[in-house]
């Protein structure tokens, strides 16, 4: 199946020569989650206001739903929903005229009963004769979730959609998402939240410095990058490892009541079964083992720290 | 076309009116019924007829355009400028719509409203003299064609305000002074020859004297010209905004 969004070879520099993209590519299916990880002015939201219509790329292309943003911009804009970063409306508007207003700029004719319902799976809809500034922060995050999805979106668009809110909302937004995929809708989100992206991403993209440094299925992404770590309790606190040892690459707590061994998980040996035996040759004495597979953050954090 | 759209921009600008009433259509009433109390009935009282016309009925056309004019180009600068200046100029640059829909919607916006203060003026003028229009279908069609130009005008002043003081000076410093210095209060027949030579430069002497003749018969230029200039602006204004959307002025990176 052709993906929904295809990026191709898409670069930015804005006007004084910041490069913000550096040749794009990437591929998005229809009804994924897809969460680009990146620092701050790695060029995340240039890359999604290039999509929206928002910034002029420099060079390459972008089709969504098969459609070119430039070209054809009105069939593939019809397809897009965006929640963007900031949270910008206008004060005085009552939220139902404000999403419906949403909904007629997409050429979308009236429709009171889709947008009460789009409030109400937001909560917002007892709050739907409020004025913007009479609303709370997260219910204003969820006014411009609601003005994206008014005109039925394939395809939305979240800039950092838990930038500054709470644990509460945070957990409510991506329960939101959640059901959103459920419906069919292709989801991209920006987010600097590592626990974000692991928590709710089918598939991370990881961009630094304006490159597209890799783009992965989550789980095979930990695979493949994650390390595990070992942790060893002992019998009897050790005061110094034993010469038979000194190969692994064993850590000893300052108290030395436990060792830590980290391993790759993909390596053809893992080499846990020599360590367990020359401990045991070593007469070190294990009163438990516990293995943690390394988080999401640590291959981002390793994957920017590569990058030339 | 994205018509619906328009019609959204459109009723969504037209209903802020509604909601600072006091502020979009009494406040303007106001103002001009002041004038109409200060120049009309305490110091038209002692200046003659002007071109056979009283005075008080003579400076309504020059009350209706300043009022036109200025609240043109005001409304519809503040209607895309308050987008750019709170953010929500996002959601117009990634909707399915031209450049042109939502100069339509906009602009319709604030011709419209401009229009309705200048039809409301022309009543309340009533109350206080006799007016007579000898041309009413150019006087609406001079009126009509005066709101889309300058709120075109005014639309252009908000792409390139960067700051609410530039969103101010041009219809306090150049439309109001052009305004009063193009013949609202005065026929420029009653000027000095060189002066009557320099005014011919204010491009709204042509507006007032072309709207006037609507009203009255009478006119400092040639009506001919009057239609011209308004053309003349109208498409000078036309060109500056498709310039500003082919290249992204102040609204795209």
């Amino acid at each position: 199946m052709a993906p929904i969004v295809s990026i191709n070879n898409l670069s930015k520099t804005y006007e004084g020569g910041h490069h913000a993209l550096r040749d794009v590519s990437l591929d998005i299916e229809e009804g994924e989650i897809l969460a680009l990880l990146g620092p701050n002015g790695a060029g995340k939201t240039t890359l999604i206001s290039i999509i929206c219509g928002i910034v002029s790329p420099t060079g390459g292309t972008v089709t969504v739903g098969g459609h070119d943003v430039v070209d054809d911009y009105r069939h593939a804009r019809t397809l897009i929903g965006l929640v963007p970063q900031e949270i910008t409306l206008e004060p005085f508007e009552k939220v139902f005229r404000t999403v419906s207003f949403s909904r007629g700029l997409f050429g979308k004719p009236p429709n009171s009963q889709l947008i009460s319902d789009v409030l109400e799976k937001l909560s917002l809809l007892d709050k739907k004769d409020s004025a913007i500034n009479q609303l709370s922060g997260g219910m204003r995050r969820r006014v411009l979730i609601a003005k994206a999805l008014s005109h039925e979106p394939r395809v939305l668009f979240l800039d950092e959609p838990t930038a500054g809110v709470d644990v509460e909302l945070r957990k409510s937004m991506w329960s939101i998402v959640r059901d959103l995929k459920k419906n069919g809708v292709t989801i991209i989100l920006t987010t600097h939240y590592i626990e974000e992206a692991e928590a709710i991403a089918d598939r991370i993209g990881i961009i630094s410095d304006g490159q597209l440094l890799l783009a992965e299925d989550k789980e095979a992404l930990m695979g493949r990058l994650g390390r595990k770590q070992m942790r060893i309790d002992l019998q009897a606190p050790l005061d110094e490892l034993p010469e038979n040892l000194s190969n692994y690459e064993l850590e000893r707590a300052e108290d030395g009541t436990y060792l830590t061994y980290v391993y790759d998980t993909q390596a053809d040996r893992t080499g846990i079964t020599a360590l367990l035996n020359d401990l045991g040759d070593a007469g070190i004495r294990i009163r438990d083992v516990q293995t943690q597979q390394s988080s999401l953050e640590q291959i981002f954090v390793d994957l920017v720290k590569e990058t030339p | 076309m994205n018509l619906q759209a328009v019609k959204s921009i459109y009723i969504f600008e037209m209903s802020r009116t509604f909601r600072t009433l006091l502020q979009s259509i009494v406040s303007p009433v106001l103002s001009t019924s002041l004038y109409f109390v200060v120049f009309g009935a305490a110091i038209g009282s002692r200046i003659q007829e002007v071109d056979g016309v009283s005075y008080g009925a003579f400076i309504v056309p020059g009350l209706i355009m300043l009022t036109v004019l200025t609240q043109a180009t005001s409304n519809a600068a503040f209607g895309i400028y308050f987008p750019k200046f709170i953010g929500t100029i996002y959601e117009l640059l990634s909707a399915p719509i031209s450049f042109l829909e939502i100069v339509m919607g906009y602009v319709g916006a604030a011709a419209t409203k401009a229009l309705a203060i200048g039809l409301i003026i022309l009543l309340t003028a009533a109350f206080f003299v006799d007016i007579q229009i000898a041309h009413p279908f150019w006087m609406l069609t001079f009126l009509v064609l005066t709101c889309v130009s300058f709120s075109l005008f005014g639309f252009i002043l908000g792409i390139w305000a960067q700051n609410f003081e530039q969103l101010q000076l041009v219809p306090l410093l150049v439309i109001t002074p052009l305004v009063f210095l193009g013949g609202s209060f005065y026929s420029i027949s009653m000027l000095p020859p060189l002066w009557q030579n320099v005014t011919l430069f204010n491009p709204v002497v042509y507006l007032i004297s072309g709207f006037r003749w609507s009203f009255y018969g009478t006119a400092d230029v040639a009506i001919g010209l009057s239609i011209t200039m308004i053309a003349l602006f109208l498409a000078i204004c036309l060109g500056i905004i498709w310039w500003i959307f082919k290249t992204g002025y102040r609204i795209k990176t």
